[in-house]
This record gives structure tokens, C-alpha cells and sequence, in this order.
């Protein structure tokens, strides 16, 4: 259908003929040229710095207020607005194109009710009296899905979750019928059934017949409701056609690499980033498993004072126990106590009740002084990597203190001994002067694991650490960890609110919600047959390739 | 940050890591200032070879010329001369101040900051009531104690500008204390002291001697409103504010006596505040 839509050119809603933008220096977008019909859904997939995000705020007069932009033609709905005034633009945005961004926390005003927020465009371009636009606004909200909008209206957006958030959003973007939405990573800050719920809106809203651009670094997430993906890469559009086609057979080098990224359905060992060598691509055999138990949460709870003086159970009974050699997931959505077990086990933090044990002797129980010299036996590795290192430190600053040695006396054995650690995470001594400020977001996690390396731990627990990265940089930083564990026989505690990775990382599950332990198992056991109808949603929502 | 502000930051940086931005003229302006008064104040003599206290009653009251570029007082001294000599009174005293001011500040903000709620409570009403005066005020009541003079003058601005720096260091300290490195050391097994000397009091107080540079200035002209007021320096010396103090009698038919003290206490002030906001910003995209 996308084929026919495309010939007819009279319907195409946008039209894109060689946008450039640059900002001065290097172009960021350097030649692009699509259309999309009504009733169409298409998806540019790229990671960060490919010019996805540039080319959508384009389409909307938004590159911002230093960037140069050009294009043989750039029309929406059959009119060019190429060059157009910002004032020119007021008059179309909202009422012409649509917008959705990733974030709905900061792009609705704290201080107004949605409502309020809601009806801001239909006060500009409509004609539509007060009453007429509460309607009109009910009328919108039902139609995003969002339960009792009579009492929802009044909220302020930090009182919705993030899928309400997002569904007003969304709702503020369609409110004028626009014929064309443009949704720059509409579900990135969600969690996975939340995430599938916009989606469903997304589909609901392009079957309706509006043209929908979907900006996304995820081709899983696209690959559901998009007609059609382009694929960018370096601010070029490397490969275009139906999703299937794209996703299923894909023909370039670059959306190879990101098919093979996603990181669901693959079984454990699975290489996932494209490698040179064929070896490489063979799932690699299964460790012998032992039973010897390296670290065992029983019975943990923990709570924490709400600001009006109640409390809240963030972690609740929960136990597990960590084989050596293996790595246990942990799965759950925002708010299920994941990183507050993680502090736990950790020992940032005391247990209201219950006990972390590490190999076999008291964890949580011993004092701080106790347990110092055994903290070396457990690492760590943060999602926020930058976070976690001291900002006024070098990479080699870093690493020597990991070592448990002084920088200002670093002996020649020492650099040697970083060059082995930088070496083990796929880094060079190139790093080593530089701040983490300086690296890139894979680069950063990579000292983490160095860092967490240094000390030679038995046991890693590894909070959300490829959450913040874009898929082909977490499919070498899961690769890395599978190999530091076959190497090492490390156990991995690893956490995350992304199913599919912990489905391909894990050996065994830990489902939580809401501070309880709902489902533990083997992983092949529970992605297969799960029993908790909580990890049943839970998995149905896992984004996948469709086939 | 939004992928956009990334790639347009990335964008404005490409091809120079680390490479410092250009001096502005501004900066550059306050630079050279800045070496001017520094050798003002270590070696007056070779910017102004007279003697500042030397009088010549024939040529007083003589408007700026090329033998006296910044004109002469109602002895006949050379104003030039007087207002370089004078740098090393306002320089030491601007200098002192906010290290009094930052001394006391630290000691307040760090027991603020790390010893638990009672302590942190009782340094912050106290805080409070020190607020509640005009920084002026305090030091003016610090003079009525103890008398004028140079001295109490110094301790007099150092005490009025210690509550601000001891609440900043508090709330500094408080953002450091939680942060996920600190709680990275603590996971590699550090100390409570080693994580306190290593990680939080740097990470808390070098942010503050950039602000100590902004508070020079403000110290100067502080120091100078008290000598203005005859509480400082005393004449005859050749500190900024006495000597426009002096030329204020004169006002109308030697405007030059109190202008061009006036102009260096200027000049000091936005030189110190354009240099602190320089070092800051640098810092800031370090």
C-alpha cells in the first residue's frame, strides 16, 4: 500500500527533496529526501548524532536558531514551506504538523493543568468559545485513552505517571487534526507496557489517516506500526523501503548492525555486535553450571519515609540467590524497587529486615568496617557511568585509584597495568588523560567495567548499565560482559527494565513489581512459560522485530 | 540535554578538544588590568617613582597634566602617585577580607554540611540572623565594638560576607555528599575520610575560589566605603576610599581628587569580576 500512496503525489502530506541542515561547521543533515502519504506511518531509525532528531525539528521550522537549512523542496501537504518566517510557522505548527517529544515531564508546563495545556492550540487557531473547547478537550483525552478526563483535566502534569503524560502530549499534538504528527522518540521514557499502549494510540492515530513520522534509535519499536523505515546514518538516509523489507532482509552495512543489535530472542551468548570474524557469530557453548551460591538476598525488605510522613515499602520480602558464574536478572518497570535492591546488595543502604549474605558470610549484617575489606569481591557498574566518576578526574586517576594505588606516585608498572585494564574493555591508552567528560557514552561504561575490573571482584551488579546507550554501543558493551564473564567466571547480578536484554544476558530471572518478588526462575523457563499474569503482560509488551 | 543540544554542542566543540576558548577583549582588557595593579601593589615605585606623601604647596589644587597626569591635592601631592601606592591598601585589605570571609564560611558551612541535623540546624538560624542585617550594617557594627582602623576594617567586611559563602559550601557540600561517585568509593571500599579529603572537600571548594575571585572585588569596594566613612584607613594614607573621602570637600573645583580613586576602585571591582566569571565558565566547560 505504501508503494501506490508513494505515486500519488498529490496525497503525499510531506515532501522532502535534499534537506540540508548545518550548523555552521560540518552539515548535520546532508542530503535527504522522503515523502509520506496520509495515513501513513514512517519510521527514521538512526542513533545518536545520525541527524534524526535535526531532520524532524526541520520539518517543523525548529533546527534552531544557528542552523542553516536547505532543500530542493520541502512541502507539507502540496505547500512549500521552505524559508518560511517564524512568524509564518506559529501560524502551521499545531494546526498543520504535530508535534510529540520524548520527554512529556519537561515539554508540558508544570504549572498549568493539561487542560489548560491542552486547549492552548485550539484557543490560537480555532474560533471555538471556552465551552466549546473544554468539549472539545474531554473529546481528546477519551481519544487518547486516557481514563475519567473530566477529573484528569485539572491535574498538572508531575501529578500524571509517564504514560498519562505522554498521552496528553499526544493529545495536544492531534487536537487540531493535524495532517501530519511528528513523534521524536515518543516512548523512549516508558516502560515496556506503557510503551506498547502508545504505540497502539500511534497506529490508532495513522489509521485515522494522519501522516505519521516516527522518530526512534529503536527498530524494534518502529517495526510494529511503521508502513514504511528509513534508515539514517551520518545524516545521509543509508536504506528506505517497506518495514519488512528493511527489517527482515536488510541490504546495508549499517542497518545490519542494528537489526543484529536487538538484543531480544537471541539466545544467551549470541554475539550481537557484527564481528569480522566467523567464529565470532556462533553462540558459545554454555558454561558448566555450578550450584556454589556466591550471593544470597533473604528476606530483604526496605522502606522509606514519604514526604507527608507515611511510608513506603520500596523493597518487600524479596529473595534470591546468585550461583557462581552465572548472571541473575533482575526485571521489573520503574518504581518495582530494582535500584533500591541493588543498593542493598550493595550494602549502600540497610536492610529494615532480612540479610544479604556474600560467599556464605554475613553481608549486610557486618559492620562497615568489616566488610570493607571484602568490598573489593563486589563491584559495580552504574547506569549513569559519568555519575560515578569523580569529575575532576582523569581516566588514569580513575583507574589508579581503583587499583588502590596513589596517582601522584604512578610507578611505570602502573600505567602497565591501566594499558591491561583499558585493554580488557576494548579501550587504548589514548583514554588515559582524558576525562570522562571528554569520552563517549560507550566509552564511559567501558571505564565503569575497567574500574569495576580493577579490584578483581567475584560478583558484579550491574545496575541498568546499557540503559543510557544506543543500541549497537549496548550490543558491544552486553558482547564485553559476556565475554569478562567466560573468561572469569564472574557472576553478574543485572538489572534492568529492558526485558529483552535481560532475556539475552540472564541465566536466571527475578520478575519484581512494586517491591515483590513476583516470578523467579530459570530464564529459558520463564520467557517461555511464564506463570505470574503480571510477567506475562510483561513479556507480551517485550518490543520485537514483527515478523 | 536534548539529542539536539548534544550534536549542536558537539557541533561547536568538533575538531578542538580541550583546546581553550579565545580571550574576548574583555578578558584581555581585564588581564593587562590586572598585571597593572599587581605591580602597583608589589612595586609602586616603578610605576610611580615620587613619593606619595610628598608635598608641593605651590602647584596644589592642579588639574591633570602631563607632569601630573591624574592632577594634584590641596598639598600639592600627586594624585598618580597616591592612587598606585594605594593599590597594595586596597589589594591586601579586598584580599584578606574574602579570605576571612571564606575561612569562616568553610568552618560554618562544612559543620552545616556534615555533622548531622542539630548542628545544621542551629548554623542555619544563626545564618539567618546574620542575613537579616545588611552585610554593611554588620561591619558597621563590628567597628562600633572595636574601633576604626585598617585592620577591624578587613575583619569588619571578611564577617559581613561569611554567611553567603557559608551557605553556598553547605548546599555544595550536601549536593556532593549524595553523589553517585561518592557512592562509587564507597563501593570500592574507601574510608569515611578518604572519600571526604579526596572526593567531597575538593569537589565543594573549587568551585568556590572562583567565587572567592568575585568577591575581591566586592570586598574592595567595601573596604573603600568604610574608609570613605572615615572608619578604614585614615588619612594620610593612600588608601582608595580615604582618598576619596578627601577629594569630597573639593567636589566641585578639583572634581580629579575623588574621580580618579573612584575610577580604580571601578576599574578593580569589574576586573576581579570579569577575571572570576572568565575562570568560572572555563571551568564550567573544562
Amino acid at each position: 500500500m505504501s508503494t501506490t500512496a508513494r505515486r500519488i503525489e498529490p496525497d503525499a502530506a510531506l515532501t522532502v527533496r535534499n534537506l540540508r541542515v548545518d550548523f555552521g561547521a560540518d552539515p548535520v543533515v546532508r542530503g535527504v529526501s522522503f515523502e509520506v502519504a496520509r495515513g501513513e506511518c514512517l519510521a527514521i531509525v538512526g542513533e545518536s548524532g545520525s541527524g534524526k532528531s535535526v531532520t524532524a525539528r526541520s520539518l517543523l521550522g525548529l533546527a534552531g536558531a544557528n542552523a542553516r537549512v536547505s532543500a530542493d523542496r520541502l512541502e507539507l501537504g502540496g505547500q512549500n514551506v521552505l524559508g518560511l518566517t517564524d512568524r509564518a510557522w506559529r501560524a502551521r505548527r499545531g494546526k498543520d504538523v504535530g508535534l510529540v517529544l520524548q520527554d512529556a515531564l519537561v515539554s508540558l508546563d508544570p504549572l498549568r493543568p493539561i487542560g489548560r495545556e491542552i486547549a492552548d492550540s485550539l484557543r490560537l487557531h480555532t474560533t471555538l468559545g471556552a465551552a466549546a473547547r473544554a468539549r472539545r478537550v474531554l473529546e481528546l483525552l477519551d481519544a487518547v485513552g486516557l481514563p475519567d478526563p473530566a477529573r484528569q483535566v485539572q491535574k498538572l502534569s508531575g501529578q500524571l505517571s509517564g504514560g498519562e503524560r505522554q498521552r496528553a502530549l499526544i493529545a495536544a499534538a492531534i487536537a487540531l487534526n493535524p495532517p501530519l504528527l511528528i513523534a521524536d522518540e515518543p516512548t523512549t521514557a516508558l516502560d515496556v507496557t506503557v510503551q506498547a499502549q502508545i504505540l497502539a494510540l500511534l497506529e490508532q492515530i495513522t489509521g485515522d489517516g494522519t501522516a505519521v513520522v516516527l522518530i526512534s534509535h529503536d527498530l524494534a519499536v518502529v517495526s510494529h506500526i511503521a508502513h514504511r523505515v528509513a534508515v539514517m546514518h551520518d545524516g545521509l538516509l543509508v536504506e528506505t523501503g517497506s518495514s519488512r523489507q528493511v527489517l527482515g532482509s536488510p541490504r546495508q552495512e549499517q542497518t545490519r548492525r542494528m537489526v543484529a543489535a536487538i538484543p531480544a530472542d537471541k539466545p544467551r551468548g549470541t554475539r550481537l555486535s557484527l564481528s569480522a570474524r566467523a567464529a565470532d557469530a556462533a553462540p558459545k557453548p554454555a558454561r558448566p553450571a555450578t550450584s556454589a551460591v556466591v550471593l544470597e538476598a533473604i528476606g530483604l525488605s526496605k522502606s522509606f519515609r514519604r514526604p507527608d510522613g507515611t511510608r513506603h515499602l520500596a523493597v518487600d520480602d524479596v529473595s534470591f540467590a546468585l550461583q557462581r558464574g552465572t548472571t541473575l536478572g533482575i526485571v521489573g518497570e520503574s518504581g518495582s524497587g530494582k535500584t533500591t535492591t541493588a543498593r542493598l546488595l550493595l550494602a549502600l543502604l540497610p536492610p529494615d529486615q532480612g540479610e544479604v549474605r556474600v560467599l556464605d558470610q554475613p553481608w549486610s549484617a557486618a559492620s562497615e568496617k568489616a566488610r570493607r575489606g571484602r568490598r573489593s569481591g563486589v563491584g559495580a557498574i552504574y547506569q549513569d557511568a559519568l555519575g560515578s566518576f569523580d569529575p575532576r578526574w582523569s581516566v588514569a586517576e580513575i583507574l589508579t585509584d581503583a587499583l588502590g594505588l596513589r596517582h601522584r606516585r604512578r610507578a611505570p608498572q602502573t600505567t602497565a597495568r591501566l594499558v591491561t585494564l583499558l585493554d580488557q574493555v576494548g579501550l587504548t591508552a589514548a583514554v588515559l588523560r582524558r576525562r570522562p567528560l571528554e569520552l563517549s557514552g560507550g566509552q564511559r561504561q567501558r571505564v565503569g567495567i575497567a574500574r569495576a575490573l580493577a579490584a578483581r571482584p567475584e560478583i558484579l551488579i550491574c545496575d541498568e548499565p546499557v540503559s543510557s546507550l544506543d543500541v549497537s554501543v549496548q550490543a558491544q558493551v552486553l558482547d564485553l560482559l559476556d565475554d569478562l564473564q567466560r573468561e572469569r567466571g564472574l557472576s553478574l547480578i543485572f538489572i534492568s527494565h529492558d526485558l529483552g536484554v535481560v532475556q539475552h544476558v540472564s541465566d536466571n530471572i527475578v520478575v519484581m513489581r512494586a517491591g515483590r518478588l513476583v516470578e523467579s526462575g530459570p530464564a529459558t523457563r520463564v520467557f517461555a512459560a511464564p506463570q505470574h499474569p503480571y510477567s506475562v503482560q510483561l513479556l507480551a509488551a517485550i518490543p520485537r522485530l514483527s515478523p | 540535554m536534548s539529542e539536539l543540544e548534544v550534536q549542536a554542542d558537539f557541533a561547536a566543540r568538533a575538531g578542538q578538544p580541550g583546546r581553550p576558548r579565545r580571550l574576548g577583549v574583555a578578558e584581555t582588557a581585564a588581564g593587562v588590568l590586572a598585571l597593572f595593579l599587581l605591580v602597583s601593589a608589589v612595586a609602586p615605585h616603578l610605576v610611580a617613582p615620587g613619593d606619595p606623601l610628598g608635598i608641593d604647596p605651590l602647584s596644589a589644587f592642579a588639574p591633570p597634566t602631563r607632569a601630573h597626569v591624574f592632577g594634584t591635592d590641596e598639598s600639592g601631592r600627586d594624585i598618580f602617585t597616591r592612587v598606585v601606592h594605594g593599590t597594595q591598601y586596597s589589594l591586601v585589605i579586598g584580599a584578606a577580607a574574602t579570605a576571612i570571609g571564606l575561612g569562616l564560611g568553610i568552618v560554618l558551612g562544612t559543620l552545616a554540611g556534615m555533622l548531622g541535623r542539630v548542628v545544621d540546624f542551629t548554623v542555619n538560624r544563626f545564618l539567618e540572623v546574620l542575613f537579616a542585617f545588611p552585610g554593611l550594617l554588620l561591619a558597621l557594627l563590628f567597628i562600633v565594638i572595636f574601633g576604626p582602623g585598617v585592620a577591624t576594617a578587613t575583619i569588619a567586611v571578611g564577617l559581613s560576607t561569611a554567611p553567603g559563602y557559608a551557605r553556598i559550601i553547605r548546599a555544595q557540600l550536601i549536593t556532593v555528599r549524595s553523589a553517585a561517585f561518592v557512592e562509587a568509593a564507597t563501593v570500592l571500599g574507601r574510608t569515611r575520610w578518604q572519600i571526604l579529603l579526596r572526593h567531597i572537600l575538593p569537589n565543594t571548594l573549587a568551585p568556590l575560589f572562583v567565587l572567592a575571585t568575585l568577591g575581591i572585588g566586592q570586598a574592595i569596594v567595601w573596604a573603600a566605603t568604610l574608609s570613605y566613612l572615615g572608619l578604614g584607613a585614615e588619612p594620610p594614607t593612600a588608601e582608595w576610599g580615604a582618598l576619596l573621602s578627601a577629594g569630597r570637600t573639593y567636589i566641585t573645583s578639583a572634581w580629579w581628587m575623588s574621580f580618579f580613586p573612584g575610577l580604580f576602585i571601578v576599574l578593580t571591582a569589574v576586573t576581579a569580576t570579569v577575571l572570576g566569571r572568565s575562570i568560572d565558565s572555563r571551568m564550567r566547560h573544562a
